[in-house]
């Protein structure tokens, strides 16, 4: 059954669905949206160092996007710079140095399309099994951390009081993130990742009235992305990644009516 | 706990600069099972600073604290929500403990506020809120609670009738309480030593005392120490948060 791509790649994307529901709840949450996007982009040079040294890509990604969240943490404390400064810095540098090596790496021969938006064809059985094993090992983490995790995002100072540590929370939380990104590349590339975080949670908040109502509701709305996406890839030969994010855009226009609905009846 | 005595925590003349600030200086103070003790001062004096140092937020202060009790139920001054995190009462008790059902209605219905429940935050009003916040310290029993301005927003009646709450609580949970006011007449009843403070300890001791004392009516004026008292005339009833008058 695996032998057939279309059902790899539907695998996979469930897969990430479940992984990116939960995790996307905290980056809108705790407003991680453009720091996501920053762990992304350093994930382009993730790849190249993946292929140059003939090393498993789903690692170095891990790795590299670890290493730019410490950057950032370690400038945060010593510059004088404003945040979203500083992810801009370190997204957009990362990104171009990033395809500076690609233009170096003459003798592989690279899909940058693929890389950038994610490749229906390009999901393998071993894909497969890092998808669903460190998918797993993510969630397991996040069950984990998810109070202490969740009590700062609601009030740091009253997690820190009644003795929660939301420090190492936060440092597991944003290696959980440079985790999601690193299995969800192939599928839905660099450039989208953060999309898929956070299009199906803002379609969630428009439904819940609770925060597990609307962990559950972004996981299903990951999934109907997902399936509408990856069958109208198959039928119109589009890239993945876009066909699943705009599959999520439709899915949150259509929450919007909900939220219509809720706001006439409050008046 | 110190096996000697009944100290919560205990703080040896803490000091906390910032930026070349004293935000608040040479404060010592202790708090003990079955005690209030309630910081007092203007804005910027430094109370919420002192409570933060005896909850151990600083790792750069003067002096030291010594804390025997990690059972610490925190109000803080303020807390907003994020519109972007649908939360009700219920979620919001849960946040730092696993309460049973039966406990956590056992504490809203304390601080009145049992029919909110199911409510979401965003729509409570201002005093309904402190009462989720402080019905939120109460549920898991503390050794300790730090109470930040806990009224603030609640009215008059249901101030003092708060004050009153918390006063019992300390006695049936056998609790101290680290408590933060502007205002020392409406606590009068309800505390037991007051450290009042303008970046120092200005004056402390039992309310009266304090009252009295001239440093006290220096920061606060006169009149603020005169009108001490003026609220204790009785009500034959009282409004409960749901709207109903029930009969003392």
């Amino acid at each position: 059954m695996l032998d057939d791509f279309f059902i790899r790649a539907l695998v996979a994307g469930i897969g990430i669905a479940f992984v990116a529901g939960p995790l996307g709840c905290f980056v809108v949450w705790r407003r991680l949206s453009y720091f996501g996007d920053t762990l992304a982009h350093s994930a382009l040079l993730g790849v190249t160092i993946a292929y140059s040294l003939e090393f498993n890509i789903a690692v170095s990604i891990f790795l590299i996007s670890s290493v730019i969240a410490l950057i950032l943490i370690q400038l945060q404390r010593k510059t004088n710079l404003p945040s979203d400064a500083l992810l801009g810095l370190l997204a957009h540098s990362s990104l171009a140095v990033g395809l500076v090596v690609i233009g170096f790496l003459t003798f592989i021969r690279f899909d940058i399309m693929g890389l950038l938006f994610g490749d229906i064809l390009a999901v393998n059985k071993k894909d497969l099994f890092i998808i669903w094993f460190g998918g797993a090992l993510i969630l397991i983490t996040l069950k984990i951390i998810w109070k202490p995790l969740f009590a700062s995002t609601v009030n740091y100072e009253l997690a820190e009081a009644e003795g929660l540590n939301p420090d190492r929370a936060k440092a597991v939380f944003t290696v959980l993130l440079a985790a999601i990104i690193a299995i969800s590349i192939k599928l839905v590339g660099v450039l989208l990742i953060t999309g898929m975080l956070i299009i199906p949670t803002a379609m969630a908040r428009n439904l819940s009235d609770n925060p597990q109502k609307m962990v559950i509701f972004s996981i299903i709305g990951g999934l109907l992305s997902v399936f509408i996406g990856l069958f109208s890839s198959l039928e119109f030969n589009t890239p993945s990644g876009p066909s699943i994010i705009a599959a999520a855009l439709v899915l949150f226009v259509f929450s919007l009516l909900k939220v219509k609905q809720t706001i006439q009846l409050k008046n | 706990m110190s096996i000697e005595n009944n100290v919560l925590v205990k703080l040896n003349n803490v000091g906390l600069k910032q930026n070349q600030k004293w935000l608040v200086q040479g404060v010592s103070l202790q708090v003990e099972k079955g005690k209030i003790v309630t910081l007092i001062g203007p804005n910027g004096s430094g109370k919420s600073t002192t409570a933060k140092i005896a909850l151990g937020f600083y790792k750069n202060i003067e002096g030291n604290v010594e804390k025997y009790t990690s059972n610490i139920g925190y109000v803080p001054q303020k807390i907003s929500i994020d519109w972007t995190l649908p939360l009700r009462v219920n979620d919001l008790m849960l946040l730092t403990e696993n309460l049973s059902d039966e406990v956590i209605n056992e504490s809203l219905t304390l601080t009145g506020v049992k029919h909110l429940k199911d409510k979401s935050l965003a729509n409570l009003s201002g005093g309904e809120f402190q009462r989720v916040l402080l019905a939120r310290a109460i549920s898991k029993k503390p050794d300790l609670l730090v109470l930040d301005e806990p009224v603030q927003g609640v009215d008059f009646t249901g101030e003092i009738e708060l004050y009153e709450l918390i006063k019992e609580l300390s006695l049936k949970l056998n609790c101290g309480i680290l408590l933060i006011s502007h205002d020392l007449h409406t606590v009068m009843s309800a505390t037991d030593h007051v450290v009042c403070l303008n970046g120092h300890v200005c004056c402390c001791g039992s309310p009266s005392e304090v009252a009295k004392n001239s440093e006290y009516k220096a920061l606060f004026g006169e009149q603020a120490s005169q009108t001490l008292g003026i609220y204790e005339h009785k009500h034959d009833h009282v409004h409960t948060t749901d709207g109903e008058i029930k009969k003392k």
